[in-house]
Parts: structure tokens; C-alpha cells; sequence
């Protein structure tokens, strides 16, 4: 079995952002981070090697080339994933449909039985690539997991949505996006980082990749942030707490 | 000139009220843009939910049936969902950004050959072309997106629209014929979360309980919340610790609610549970630590103990209501 796995880097969240003076992006000069749900997509593709053997596990990861290749080497390769590939584009620009016929074309050259990836990414937020990869291969898809088994020839898939848990069961070849309650994520051993300077790092152009028409359907025409909201106030006690709800605010 | 095609949210009884927010969308799009917009209520048995759908001005109200509906999943939904679509000649594709929203739009865009926003949360102008206004790195910025497809999809986050009012009229029912096609995915089961208390994206009050209320997450919530007609939320932490289920999540990753009054209890406010809550009207924050960034975003805070502040808050309320 093969199992493609996602690996993105993400600003860090934590980090103060600010918008580039086009106002498309963030400024590039901050701290990243490995999106935190690749890291639970990676781990979850770890963890079913390790469980089933003879599972060959790769890492893609689309953006700036050097950056990209430098995560997929120390979040996936370093915790145990067998090779990468890292795919040069413009992070700035490159939309979710984009990175789905990336990821389209990746498939197509490495033929995976699963596609595990993050279900969103922490700076777009738009929650769109493993679904959009799925359409463009025609195969089923798992969004949200929070727990994955490989039951014979059927993967059953726990999905959290609203409600509650759905589950449902996929044969492969499909597409599942982790959720973080999937597992917890391992952290890479020396000896991990170590080997994974060895490991194999394919990298392609965008042009490399036959992919027709390579420009983007959405683009950024302006990014502001919003204007925040004011502390309120402390209030004494229960009482005044109480008082305040019901005089001033009047919402009991 | 616009042609919407808004996807209901439903139950196959009756369509929730996120859909009116997404009728709100479609109503401010055809205000910029000009034109109309269909509803689709796609299902099994769910002639009730389409019928309570007709007074909202839509040019047609469109029921799809199909067995395999009955528990949608993405891939046959969405082909059902493009099929509708070009059918009518939809230009722009809406749903809310509903766990179903979020799983099967992406799939009706890559049919559409459509680009497509997420959570989209108002419609602005951008150099004479119609942006879609979305929340971007939790919340912490904003990017107004230009989609350069014939044929839009977007999902809606319904906290930022209204749930329109009906508007009279009678829209006709019009039945379509459903193929969800093949699928190597099968619905197992479905484990609810049983609640009487209204839908959390639905409820003037929430009532939302973080980490620091252990194994009382429950005692401590409920009454407050039953006292309010309120919904119960969480944070993501007691999430994971299993104080509450998955469904309770409120934030970047969870439910984005935007209540009359919200109730932030034992939450520390990370910028992730902020993105689920901070555009709710008043926000009441209870927290033993003064130093606690949910103070930053609340109008009252109160520092105290949980265990011992929101028990007596309850008794203080009921005695000022009597
Ligand atoms: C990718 C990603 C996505 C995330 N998505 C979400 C999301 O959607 N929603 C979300 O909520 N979080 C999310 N998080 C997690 C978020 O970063 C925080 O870890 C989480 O919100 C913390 O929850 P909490 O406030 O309950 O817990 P803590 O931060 O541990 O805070 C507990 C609070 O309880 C207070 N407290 C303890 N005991 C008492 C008492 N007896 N009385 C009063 N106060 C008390 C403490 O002072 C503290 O403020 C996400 C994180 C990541 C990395």
C-alpha cells in the first residue's frame, strides 16, 4: 500500500502578521510553522504503516521550493515518512483548485491507494483541497476524521460534523482529511532527523507538471484586518454582573 | 445578471434556519449583480422541507429525492447539486459553510469548473468586480477574493447574514431527477449528539465551557443554559478532554456562533476560539485568572470562581426575574 500524505507550511498563527504592501499576502519575513493538520494527516499515515507493514509513505508539499522542501524534510521525513517531493509555487498566489491539480498530477505519477491531507490549512482557512482532489480523481472521500481503520479492504472513517459522528466506509483508492482529535502528533527523534537527510527529495515545477492550464480561478484583490473589539468592563461581583446584564445590556 | 442556486440545510422535515441566512446572501448578491435565485432542497422525503420554503421569493424551489440521499455524501451530492445547476443555468452555487457545505461544494466546483470561497462573510467591490469578503488565519485578517470562473461557488457563514424573514409569494415546487451516481463510499452510521436545547447556530444565548471545568462541565453549563433558552458550547479543549462532545466546538475549527449574549466560561480565549465567537453582541466572560485574554474581547468580565460565580449567577437570575 502507498499513502501520499500532505505536508504545508503555514505562518505561524501565533506570530503578529502583516499584509504585504500589495496587500495579497502576508509578508513572507515571519516565523512558520508545519500546518497542524498535516502534522495529524502525517501522523495518521505513520501510524497505519506501522500497524500494517509494507506501507510506502510519501510527503508532498506545494510552495516557496527551498522553505517546502526544508518542512518536508524535518515535519514528515524526520518523523518517519520514507521520501518526499516538493512542488515550487507562489504561496502568494497558488489557490486551493490549483493545489488540487497539483496534487491531481502527483497522484497520477505515484498511483497511492490513500491520500491523507490536513482538512484546512491555518492561514487560508479554506478548507477545499483534499475535496476538490477527490472530484478531480473521481474517487471517494472522508472529510473531518477523527479516526481511521483499516478494516480488510474497506476503510471506515469517523467524521466529525455537525450533529455529532458520522461514519462511513471507503474501499480504495480515496481521500481522507484529518481532523486534530485524529491522534496526537509525534514529535521526530534525533536519529529521525538524522535519516531524514538521506531520504529522497523529488522536486518539480509547476511546468513540470503538464497540468494545462496552470492559472488560478480565485485571487486575493485585498487583505485588511478587522477592526478588533473593545474590553468591556470588570464587574465587582455576581450581583453588579447581574445588574449590568439586565440594566444595560438587557439581555435577561 | 445573476442566476443563484442556494442548497438548503434540512433535516428532510423542514430546512434549518441556516438556509434563510444563505437566502440572505443570495437576496444581497442579486442587489449588487441583479438577477434571481432558485433554492434546492436535495434529500429523501423532503417535499415538507421544500414546501416551508416557498415564501422567500425564490424563482422556483427545486425538491430532488433520491434514496441514496437519505444520509448525503459529498460525491453524489455534489454531482446531484451540478446537475441542478446547469440544468437551470446557475451562475453562482450556494450553500452555508455547514458540515455538508464544507465536504461537498469543493466537489460541485471541480464540476462547474468553478472557482470557489469559503465562508464567505459579506459582498464588497473590488475595482468594479464583485469580491467575496472571507475570514482568513483564524479571523485575525480579512481578504476580499475575486473568483475569475463564468460559474461561482461559495459557502456562507450564516453568523453573517440575517435569517431573513418570508417575504410572501409562492414559489413553485418543481421536482428534478436525481442521480448521485456510483460511489466506493457507504454511510455506516450516524452517532448523534442528543440535545433538546436549541442548535447552537441558532441560539440567542450561548452558554460555552472551557477546560477549566473538568468533570463539571455539565453541572455547571446546564442550568445556566436551560435558565436562558440557551445553547450549550465548548471550547476545543474541553473537547479533547472529553467534557463535551464534538459537536459543542466552538472556533476556527468548530462552529462560528454570533449570539445575543454569549457566555465564554472557564475559556482562556485562544485566538482559535475567538475566530468562533468574537462578532457575538454581548459577551460575558467568567475566569479566575484576570490575566486571561478573553477579558480583551468581552464586554463584562467577571473574575471569579466558575464553580462557585455561575451556580450563584443562576439563583441571582431567577430571583431578579421573579
Ligand atoms: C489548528 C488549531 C485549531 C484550533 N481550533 C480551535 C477551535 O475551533 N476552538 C477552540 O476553542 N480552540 C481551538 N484550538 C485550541 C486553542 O488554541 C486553545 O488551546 C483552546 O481554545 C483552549 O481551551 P480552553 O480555553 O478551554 O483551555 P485553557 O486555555 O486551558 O483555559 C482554561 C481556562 O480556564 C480557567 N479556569 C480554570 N479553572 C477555573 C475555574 N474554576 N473558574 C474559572 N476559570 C477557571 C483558566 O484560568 C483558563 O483561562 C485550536 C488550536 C489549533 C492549533
Amino acid at each position: 500500500m502507498k499513502i501520499l500524505v500532505s505536508a504545508k507550511r503555514v505562518s505561524d498563527p501565533n506570530a503578529k502578521l502583516a499584509i504585504s504592501g500589495d496587500g495579497k499576502w502576508v509578508e513572507g519575513d515571519v516565523e512558520y510553522v508545519m500546518n497542524y493538520f498535516c502534522e495529524n494527516a502525517i501522523e495518521c499515515a505513520l501510524a497505519l504503516a506501522e500497524e500494517h507493514g509494507d506501507v510506502e509513505t510519501v510527503a508532498l508539499g506545494v510552495g516557496e521550493s527551498d522553505e517546502t522542501g526544508r518542512f518536508v524534510r524535518q515535519g514528515a521525513l524526520a518523523r518517519g515518512i520514507d521520501r518526499g517531493i516538493v512542488v515550487s509555487a507562489d504561496e502568494a498566489i497558488i489557490d486551493s483548485d490549483l493545489i488540487a491539480r497539483v496534487y491531481q498530477k502527483i497522484v497520477e505519477k505515484e498511483s497511492p491507494d490513500l491520500v491523507l491531507i490536513g482538512k484546512q490549512s491555518v492561514d487560508g482557512d479554506s478548507n477545499q483541497v483534499g475535496q476538490l482532489l477527490a472530484e478531480y480523481l473521481d474517487w471517494p472521500q472522508a472529510t473531518f476524521a477523527s479516526k481511521v481503520e483499516i478494516k480488510g479492504d474497506q476503510i471506515e472513517v469517523t467524521r466529525e460534523v455537525d450533529g455529532g459522528l458520522e461514519v462511513v466506509a471507503l474501499s480504495m483508492p480515496c481521500v481522507i482529511t484529518a481532523d486534530l482529535r485524529l491522534n496526537e502528533p509525534r514529535f521526530a527523534s534525533l536519529a529521525g532527523i538524522m535519516k531524514a537527510k538521506k531520504k529522497p527529495l523529488d522536486e518539480y515545477e509547476l511546468d513540470d507538471l503538464d497540468l494545462g492550464d496552470a492559472a488560478p480561478k480565485v485571487r486575493i484583490a485585498k487583505m485588511t484586518t478587522p477592526s478588533g473589539r473593545k474590553a468591556g468592563v470588570l464587574v465587582k461581583d455576581v450581583d453588579d454582573l447581574v445588574a449590568k446584564l439586565r440594566g444595560e445590556a438587557r439581555v435577561i | 445578471m445573476s442566476k443563484i442556486l442556494v442548497i438548503a440545510d434540512h433535516d428532510n422535515v423542514a430546512a434549518k434556519k441556516i438556509t434563510l441566512n444563505t437566502i440572505d446572501f443570495a437576496k444581497q448578491l442579486i442587489a449588487k449583480k441583479g438577477g434571481s435565485f432558485d433554492i434546492a432542497v436535495i434529500g429523501n422525503g423532503c417535499g415538507s422541507a421544500a414546501a416551508g420554503l416557498t415564501g422567500y421569493g425564490a424563482g422556483a424551489v427545486h425538491v430532488v429525492e433520491h434514496a441514496d440521499l437519505a444520509h448525503p455524501l459529498a460525491q453524489g451530492f455534489a454531482k446531484v447539486v451540478a446537475d441542478l445547476a446547469k440544468s437551470i443555468g446557475a451562475d453562482v452555487v450556494a450553500m452555508s459553510a455547514s458540515s455538508l457545505g464544507k465536504d461537498a461544494m469543493p466537489r460541485v466546483a471541480v464540476r462547474l469548473q468553478a472557482g470557489m470561497a469559503s465562508d464567505v462573510i459579506g459582498i464588497v467591490d473590488a475595482g468594479g468586480a464583485v469580491a467575496f469578503r472571507r475570514p482568513m488565519w483564524a479571523g485575525n485578517l480579512v481578504g476580499d477574493v475575486v473568483i475569475d470562473t463564468a460559474v461561482q461557488v461559495v459557502t456562507v457563514r450564516s453568523s453573517a447574514f440575517d435569517a431573513i424573514a418570508a417575504s410572501g409569494g409562492a414559489s413553485p415546487v418543481q421536482s428534478f431527477a436525481a442521480d448521485p451516481g456510483a460511489s466506493r463510499a457507504k454511510f455506516v452510521r450516524f452517532e448523534g449528539t442528543q440535545s433538546s436545547r436549541p442548535d447552537l447556530t441558532e441560539a440567542a444565548v450561548v452558554v460555552a465551557g472551557g477546560r477549566g471545568l473538568k468533570d463539571r462541565f455539565g453541572p455547571i453549563t446546564e442550568p445556566l443554559a436551560d435558565l436562558l433558552g440557551g445553547a450549550i458550547g465548548a471550547s476545543r479543549a474541553a473537547v479533547d478532554d472529553g467534557f463535551a462532545p464534538n459537536d459543542y466546538q466552538i472556533g476556527q475549527t468548530g462552529k462560528v456562533v454570533a449570539p445575543q449574549l454569549y457566555f465564554a466560561i472557564a475559556i482562556s480565549g485562544a485566538v482559535q476560539h475567538l475566530a468562533g465567537m468574537k462578532n457575538s453582541k454581548t459577551i460575558v466572560a467568567i475566569n479566575k485568572n484576570a490575566d486571561e485574554p478573553i477579558f480583551k474581547v468581552a464586554d463584562y468580565g467577571l473574575v471569579a470562581d466558575a464553580f462557585t460565580a455561575v451556580p450563584e449567577l443562576v439563583s441571582k437570575i431567577k430571583a431578579v426575574r421573579s
